[in-house]
């Protein structure tokens, strides 16, 4: 099969509306499919990969956690809109340490996060095949 | 060209249905193909055949069934994603035995499949095109 390039544009919080969980079941399905798989997290999609989520108070389940296991499918390019973080007063040190090992360089550990501008994301996006937006 | 669509949202509550079937309703009439119609989210809800809305308004669901997208097997690709649609109540007629419940809801023009019959849309259609908020 092809492979294409793929990214997921997820634009809503992880709470409050269905979109970012069934945004992510769809990403860790198509690790099974061997594409170049990007993510970006833009408007309140942002808050998706806040550290220290808890959702006691609201009897749903966690699924902040899954991001973790994103870079055992070698889902390793994690756009993080620079403007979006800062209309929210966000900065880089709110987000979770999301990493993977990179089999390239002795299995070192890197980030996978990259805050980018929008202008930059644009460009990202235009050179992608397929954007599917949550 | 070939087309794939993504429908993310329910009918009625939102136009997203109503313009992805224009849109596939125009493709088709320019020659286009349309390889594929994915539900997903609330999307799912566009494949009750107990939709019955009042007799002035368009049947969204029936518009669909009537545009009979379906693959060289005559199988409907007009797919509904398995999960979404079991959690929110939509059954075709074996999930319902497989979880012993009476009746089912999904139209005969749709049928349910897994999450991966979005990515492989993406991956055979030369666009694929999401509708939704």
């Amino acid at each position: 099969m092809a492979t294409k390039k793929f990214m997921y544009l997820n634009r809503k919080a992880s709470y409050g509306t269905a979109y970012a969980i069934e945004s992510l079941e769809v990403v860790l399905i198509a690790a099974a499919f061997e594409q170049d798989v990007s993510l970006a997290f833009i408007d309140d999609g942002v808050y998706q990969i806040i550290e220290g989520q808890n959702t006691d108070g609201i009897g749903m389940k966690n699924f902040s956690k899954t991001f973790h296991a994103l870079g055992d499918y070698d889902i390793n390019k994690l756009y993080v809109s620079a403007e979006s973080l800062e209309e929210r007063g966000l900065t880089a040190d709110d987000l979770m340490p999301l990493v993977y090992e990179d089999e390239d360089d002795d299995w070192a550990e890197k980030t996978s996060v990259k805050i980018v501008s929008n202008a930059e994301l644009s460009k990202i996006m235009s050179d992608q095949d397929v954007c599917l937006s949550f | 060209m070939k087309f794939s669509i993504q429908i993310n949202e329910g009918p009625y509550q939102h136009q997203a249905s109503d313009s992805a079937y224009q849109f596939a309703k125009a493709a088709i009439a320019a020659g286009h193909e349309i390889f594929r119609v994915f539900f997903y989210h609330d999307g799912v809800n566009n494949a009750s055949r107990f939709t019955m809305p009042p007799q002035d308004d368009r049947n969204v669901v029936n518009q669909w069934a009537e545009l009979g997208i379906k693959n060289a097997d005559g199988e409907p690709e007009l797919v509904v994603c398995i999960a979404a649609a079991l959690r929110r109540g939509m059954l075709d007629e074996s999930e319902a035995k497989k979880n012993g419940i009476e009746g089912n809801n999904i139209h005969p023009a749709f049928r349910i499949s897994g999450l991966g019959q979005l990515i492989e849309a993406g991956i055979q259609s030369d666009r694929l095109v999401v509708f939704g908020d």
